[in-house]
């Protein structure tokens, strides 16, 4: 077993590790470049708390090797504040109690930043649609069905 | 465990002749990459395609399309003349997973996974797609209806890969449709589907067709009987009738907890009789230049 060096732009910025050939970008964000915003659920890419935006595209992180990351372009929870200043995605989480244990948040708030950046006046079955794969076991949802609309409109008006 | 990324598929396939059994194919990931976390699969040999020539792009060829083996569902969803020429496999490949499978979905890794309810295949089957393999003797053409020959098990020998699907040309008046069943609205596996693909005559009437059905039995099915049941008519009861019969007498599903055996002979004949309808109202409308 040969590890594999691997080259990617995180967020933005230039990055670089090391990793097993098997191992996850999940695990390779976690445990090498140590961003644990992206959580591990399920491991079978059904729940979505691993999620991360890859080259524009969502993905389970937990399905995606490290090795493959090399020349991409990785975009995960850690890079929607801008210095002090939250996402207004964050910021309508916090304002309008649409998390509770908070273990999915971070894959929920990758994802819906990936919808608004596609589509900014989502309709309510849009987002339930776009939000399928990403699992919350608190909230029933229409807090975080609210909480996307508001930023949405807070976003479109800005 | 090693990665390998080649960069032609001669290297492709012959890194795995030279592994054979013990090299995987690595292109979206998502059954793959599931199945080696599981423990079902312990491969010694990573072969990531997504580095071959051609194998992320959607180009014209003949009138039809060739999708690359490693282009995802959404970026197949987003492609306008996919979409346009083939709105029931689009929308079989769409229907695979969640958002963030389909970043990573291939309508080529679906096929090799040989599942008898993998959404895309019988779509491709009724459009009448065919694989492009690549192999040491180089490159063979297969029909999709031809690829897999039992659950889990395709026509792939020693050293050969899927590089790409291809979606034939069609006259103007003609258009296809899929639907599945399944106990919930969103991410889950069809309990029973089918997809129907219609080229309409001068007057009106089905000229060709093909109606494939998923989850009925070992592998997908083409239906020749349910295509001659709708093929003359436009789609009247009578012809409606004969084609759920033909699909219902085709259907061999089997018994487990997510759909009775008479269930799903029921629900597929149903999908079949919809389907035909979607397909005849989208071809029409391509006809006419009207939605009807």
């Amino acid at each position: 077993m040969k590890n594999i060096h691997v080259s990617t732009t995180l967020n933005g910025d230039d990055a670089e590790f090391v990793c097993a050939p098997e191992e996850t970008l999940l695990d390779a964000l976690r445990n090498r470049l140590g961003l644990s915003g992206a959580k591990e659920g399920c491991g079978t890419g059904d729940c979505g708390a691993c999620t991360v935006e890859m080259d524009g595209r969502l993905v389970c992180s937990c399905l995606v090797l490290g090795a493959e990351a090399q020349g991409a372009q990785i975009k995960t929870v850690e890079g929607m504040a801008i210095g002090e200043a939250l996402h207004p995605l964050q910021q309508a989480f916090i304002d309008h109690a649409a998390l509770q244990c908070g273990i999915c948040t971070p894959g929920i708030l990758v994802a819906a930043k990936n919808l608004l950046e596609r589509n900014p006046d989502p309709t309510d079955t849009e987002i339930r649609y776009w939000l399928a794969g990403n699992l919350c076991r608190c909230t029933g949802y229409d807090k975080i069905i609210k909480a996307v609309q508001i930023a949405a409109a807070d976003m479109r008006g800005a | 465990m090693q990665y390998m990324k080649p960069s032609t598929a001669t290297e492709a396939s012959d890194i795995l002749a030279r592994n054979e059994g013990a090299a995987r194919i690595l292109g979206g990931g998502t059954d793959l990459l599931v199945q080696m976390r599981s423990g079902m699969i312990e491969p010694e040999m990573i072969v990531d395609i997504k580095h071959l020539d051609g194998i992320t792009d959607i180009t014209a060829e003949d009138g039809g399309l060739r999708i690359g083996a490693a282009v995802s569902g959404q970026r197949l969803g987003e492609h306008e003349g996919a979409r346009a020429m083939w709105p029931g496999v689009v929308e079989a490949c769409e229907l695979i997973g969640s958002t963030q499978i389909q970043g990573r979905c291939t309508m080529a890794g679906n096929l090799c996974n040989g599942g008898p309810a993998a959404d895309s295949v019988p779509a491709m089957i009724a459009a009448a797609a065919v694989a492009r393999i690549e192999g040491p003797k180089g490159a063979r053409d297969c029909p999709v209806e031809e690829f897999v020959t039992g659950p889990g098990k395709t026509v792939l020998g020693k050293g050969e890969f899927v590089s790409s699907i291809f979606l034939p040309a069609r006259p103007k008046a003609a258009s296809d449709a899929y639907l599945r069943f399944i106990p919930r609205t969103e991410m889950d596996i069809a309990v029973a589907s089918a997809g129907v693909n219609i080229v309409l005559a001068d007057d009106g009437t089905i000229k060709s067709a093909r109606v494939a059905l998923g989850a009925v039995g070992p592998k997908v099915v083409l239906v020749a009987d349910a295509a001659d049941a709708i093929i003359g008519s436009k789609l009247e009861d009578p012809a409606i009738t004969a084609l759920v019969r033909a699909c219902e007498a085709a259907a061999s599903p089997i018994d487990d907890k997510r759909g009775t055996v008479e269930f799903r002979t029921t629900v597929v004949g149903v999908l079949a009789k919809r389907a035909a309808r979607i397909a005849m109202d989208r071809a029409q409308e391509n006809a006419t230049g009207e939605k009807t």
